[in-house]
């Protein structure tokens, strides 16, 4: 979706100004740990999916999604996950009813089940049957898609023309994913002038970009 | 609170805070979470994965050809032979600086990062100034940054739309040629890694430490 988090050559968003690197705290505020930790925990009951999990933080307004800090746009995606799941009710988290116990077939991670899950990680390359349509070096444009639905196409390249750098195999598909069905797709790093992007000159800079194949076709 | 727009969040507690608290508080009583996983979450990434994990790594590429070899080739296997390993480090990829090519990370459309090496990202990185323009004005970011490269050198940015994850490879500093691995590794900083910066130099470290001291 055309959300507000899709940022590539936006303008007027200010300058960056970063903390010096060794003055800044991994958590700036308690608040910012515990809906962390709630996020990854609630994320390893299996309910949902990464995919699932970015597209619930990007079905916001464009101007609260720009007007949150990182972590309260986390705060919103992992309780519209809760609620849509029926892990949470709304009543619930406004503290008009009682905590009503959860369901008793959720199995919930004890802290050597957090552990093994954060050390393994969830790996999101698939065997596919069918080879890469696309060889290195080859041309391709970016397909325009106008879609309400998650995807990890970003609105700055779509109609541009590249060029495959990389194949990096079969992954899990982001679009189809983000609707609880699982597919593989082969997955591509593409290369852009900023030229092709930007329209700029003698800018000597290029963009390196991750993208499936059906977000590509040849030219 | 007013507002002007249809949304669809609920409107607990307007503080943050305490709708995080209350969110912890509720999901805790539900028993849907145990309170010593979230600690065990913390604490590895707050105290345990982090930037030296990368520093140890990139160290280690600069002082041993045959390790480098295999992490330009197989980053995950070659940083998992060193003990990293794990979410959001499924399927690394090391890119290179040269003297004529400089490379760049960002996600435009989130915040994806190598944790296994670098920890959880900086706030800048998951900000919208950083991620809208380092794809389009890579040259006016890296300025702010203090890293001001010659106009031939190229830039290279990688935006991270997958769940492929990059680390870059920094230039060994001159001056460096008889260090240890141990002592290499004071020079990589995350910002380095993140491509944003370049490593230190021999100079700079120790004006760091004495600045400490």
């Amino acid at each position: 979706m055309h959300g507000g988090h899709d940022l590539g050559g936006k303008q007027g968003l200010g300058p960056i100004n970063p903390e010096p690197e060794s003055e800044e705290p991994v958590f700036h505020s308690d608040w910012e740990r515990r809906v962390f930790a709630l996020t990854i925990a609630t994320g390893m009951l299996g309910k949902w999916n990464i995919d699932q999990s970015r597209y619930a933080r990007e079905r916001q307004h464009p101007i609260d999604y720009l007007k949150h800090s990182y972590y309260e746009n986390w705060y919103e995606g992992v309780s519209k996950l809760l609620i849509e799941n029926g892990l949470v009710s709304k009543e619930e988290l406004l503290g008009e009813s009682t905590a009503q116990p959860a369901s008793p077939d959720i199995r919930v991670p004890s802290q050597d089940d957090a552990k093994k899950i954060l050390t393994s990680g969830g790996p999101t390359l698939m065997q596919l049957d069918i080879e890469p349509k696309f060889n290195i070096g080859e041309k391709i444009r970016v397909v325009k898609s106008y879609t309400y639905g998650h995807t990890r196409a970003p609105a700055y390249v779509q109609g541009c023309i590249g060029e495959i750098a990389i194949q990096h195999g079969g992954h899990v598909f982001p679009d189809s994913n983000a609707r609880g069905q699982l597919a593989g797709e082969h997955l591509y790093a593409v290369c852009f002038s900023s030229r092709e992007l930007w329209g700029t000159e003698h800018d000597n800079s290029e963009v390196f970009i991750d993208l499936w194949e059906p977000y590509l076709v040849a030219v | 609170m007013p507002h002007d727009h249809d949304h669809e969040h609920t409107e607990p507690p307007s503080d943050i805070a305490l709708r995080v608290k209350a969110l912890e508080t509720l999901l805790i009583d539900k028993g849907l979470v145990d309170p010593s996983a979230l600690d065990e979450i913390i604490e590895t990434y707050e105290h345990k994965v982090g930037p030296r994990n990368g520093a140890h790594v990139v160290a280690r590429a600069w002082s041993d050809p045959k390790f480098k070899k295999q992490l330009m080739e197989d980053a995950t296997a070659a940083v998992d032979s060193l003990g990293y390993s794990g979410r959001q480090g499924e399927h690394l990829q090391v890119v290179e600086n040269t003297s004529a090519l400089h490379n760049v990370v960002v996600c435009t459309l989130c915040s994806c990062y190598p944790w296994t090496v670098l920890g959880l990202p900086p706030a800048w990185y998951k900000s919208a100034p950083y991620r809208s323009r380092v794809v389009s004005e890579p040259r006016s970011v890296l300025a702010e940054f203090g890293t001001e490269l010659a106009e031939e050198m190229s830039i290279r940015v990688w935006d991270s739309t997958s769940e492929m994850r990059y680390l870059v490879l920094p230039m060994r500093p001159e001056g460096t040629e008889d260090w240890t691995e141990e002592q290499l590794q004071q020079l990589v900083t995350r910002n380095s890694m993140i491509g944003v910066e370049l490593a230190k130099s021999p100079n700079n470290l120790d004006a760091t430490v004495e600045g400490k001291d």
